[in-house]
């Protein structure tokens, strides 16, 4: 008998390395979603067993990835129609040899598990499930909390999501070359929202979860920049995670503790945008964004002037009006609060009920002294916020200007952005988080 | 894989390119016929056109028009051949009426005995 202790780890251990690139091959050869995934689940369950009794193998994730083929292949040999792929299971002896001539990375099976996952002709909702499931092995009850539904929903949801992929023809691949910038993105911001999800819910293991995956995108595309940019934003904005929300109540940037950020998160994602070349998509310029923030001691010595020309370059990129109210805001920040307010001026247009460009406002006037008009629009602004974090965040601005009067409010040096982050947008239902 | 590719108009179109090999729905089915990828397919009349047919307790009722009331409406449709999702997508992206309508890609009903079972 061997210790429980060292096989549940040796398992553990195993599965982390192992059970991604064992799912994804199995559905390639098998075509069969479920079959991989319950046939990887059966092989971890004999392995509790049988390592407990015969020792730890010497090998763990090559036993695992054995045991788990075997256990296809039975399932497969039940069913008497599925002669066809039994065949082609038998014919990969290697199930992590790519195919002959596919470039590095491409031919990697967990790359084509991620864009099928997130194949556009999939709903958002789908992907998002499809890829905690499948991808990062979350449990259906576990993935139906993120979403707020019960699990026999979610798990009929997942089972839809798959079937649309077999009935549909959704292919099992890497697009090729002219196609993948525009898939790319959609992988992207699948990872994105499961960060965002999990960091606005102060759900900590998802927005882990999201940075794992991230991980992988970056590793089995080393030569995509974006791919580097999404990891190095989530490092930076997850690094101040523990001074963002400080007794339930969220902290604006400026007056978060940042002795607390986490300098370790920081150095990866500043190393991550060394190498980046010219042309910058969206997800690497705001990275750059939030590596100012990062990098500044404080909110007053922050280069406000560079943060309005990322905001300018993300504004031609990916025009939006929320990238235009932050932009608004840093402008006001390195000009003062009266080019800010015509700056605001100038877009609102584009969000009449947007809480944010309330409270944009609001700050904006009562650092220029306009403290009645603040109030009014901070009102507002708790009015229309999402959530009561949120509300109770703007009531404590707007308390503050009761108390604290006009002249330190208008003190340029005193105020800063008026939103908790610099976070740009977080709709769940959205393809496209920039929009 | 064979889809049925329905061809919609739609309320916000692209405006034209000017470019006849793009704009000229001609051109798209000359290319795509060569290449065996478009089986057949054909353009309809208006629904204004449209005749809508039921039959109930043996009866059959006959109303003017499309069974739904909409603004945009089916204009044309084409039968594609394609290996997969993503190449009936290339083949419709093509489509003067991607940008000028829209188009809805629906896969047949075909029963494969080595398709998936889940």
């Amino acid at each position: 008998m061997t210790d429980g202790g060292d096989v549940h780890r040796a398992l553990t251990d195993a599965l982390a390395a192992e059970r991604l690139r064992i799912v994804a091959t199995l559905i390639r050869t098998t075509g069969d979603w479920q079959l991989a995934e319950d046939a990887v689940a059966d092989a971890a369950e004999r392995a509790l067993q049988r390592w407990t009794d015969d020792g730890i193998p010497d090998r763990p994730a090559a036993w695992l990835t054995t045991a788990a083929r075997r256990r296809a292949i039975d399932i497969l040999r039940r069913r008497d129609n599925e002669r066809s792929k039994l065949a082609e299971l038998a014919m990969h002896d290697d199930p992590d040899d790519p195919p002959a001539g596919a470039p590095p990375g491409i031919g990697d099976d967990r790359l084509r598990l991620v864009f099928t996952c997130c194949h556009p002709a999939l709903s958002m909702e789908a992907r998002v499930a499809l890829t905690l499931k499948v991808v990062s092995n979350l449990s259906t009850a576990a993935i139906a909390r993120v979403f707020l539904t019960s699990e026999n929903t979610m798990g009929q949801r997942l089972l839809r999501a798959k079937q649309k992929i077999a009935n549909a023809g959704i292919p099992y691949r890497v697009p090729p070359p002219d196609a993948l910038p525009e898939r790319l993105d959609s992988v992207l911001a699948v990872i994105y929202l499961v960060f965002t999800d999990g960091y606005g819910t102060a759900n900590d293991d998802l927005a882990v979860e999201a940075i794992r995956l991230s991980r992988l995108l970056r590793d089995l595309m080393p030569n995509s920049d974006e791919a580097g940019g999404l990891l190095a934003l989530m490092l930076l904005q997850h690094s101040r995670r523990s001074a963002r929300v400080v007794d339930g109540d969220l902290v604006t940037l400026e007056d978060q503790d940042r002795s607390r950020w986490d300098t370790d998160a920081i150095s990866e994602a500043l190393a991550l945008l060394g190498g980046a070349g010219p042309e910058r998509g969206p997800y690497l310029i705001q990275a750059e964004l939030a590596a100012v923030h990062a990098t500044a001691l404080d909110a007053e010595s922050t280069d406000w002037l560079r943060i309005v020309a990322l905001y300018d370059e993300l504004v031609t990129v990916h025009p939006s009006p929320v990238v235009a109210l932050n932009r608004a805001i840093a402008v006001g920040m390195s000009d003062g609060p009266l080019a800010g307010l015509r700056a605001v001026d100038a877009i609102t247009d584009d969000l009449p009920d947007f809480h944010l460009a309330f409270a944009a406002r609001g700050e904006l006037l009562a650092r220029a002294g306009r403290v009645a008009e603040a109030h009014i629009k901070l009102s507002r602004a708790i009015e229309l916020a999402p959530s009561e974090q949120e509300r109770r965040q703007l009531a404590r601005r707007r308390d503050a200007l009761d108390e604290v009067g006009p002249r330190l409010l208008a003190d340029p040096h005193r105020s800063g952005q008026c939103c908790p982050d610099v976070r740009v947008s977080r709709r769940r239902s959205d393809d496209d988080p920039f929009r | 894989m064979k889809y049925m590719m329905f061809v919609c108009t739609d309320t916000e179109p692209d405006p034209p390119t000017g470019d006849p090999k793009l704009d000229d729905v001609d051109d798209w089915v000359e290319r795509h016929a060569a290449s065996g990828a478009r089986v057949m397919g054909d353009a309809l009349r208006p629904a204004a056109d449209a005749t809508t047919v039921r039959m109930r307790g043996g009866k059959v009722l006959v109303t003017d028009g499309p069974f739904a009331e909409s603004r945009e409406w089916i204009a044309g449709f084409d039968i594609l051949e394609c290996a997969d999702l993503d190449a009936a997508i290339e083949i419709a992206s093509q489509h003067p009426m991607a940008r000028f309508g829209r188009l809805e890609l629906r896969p047949f009903w075909e029963d494969e005995p080595g398709g998936p079972t889940s």
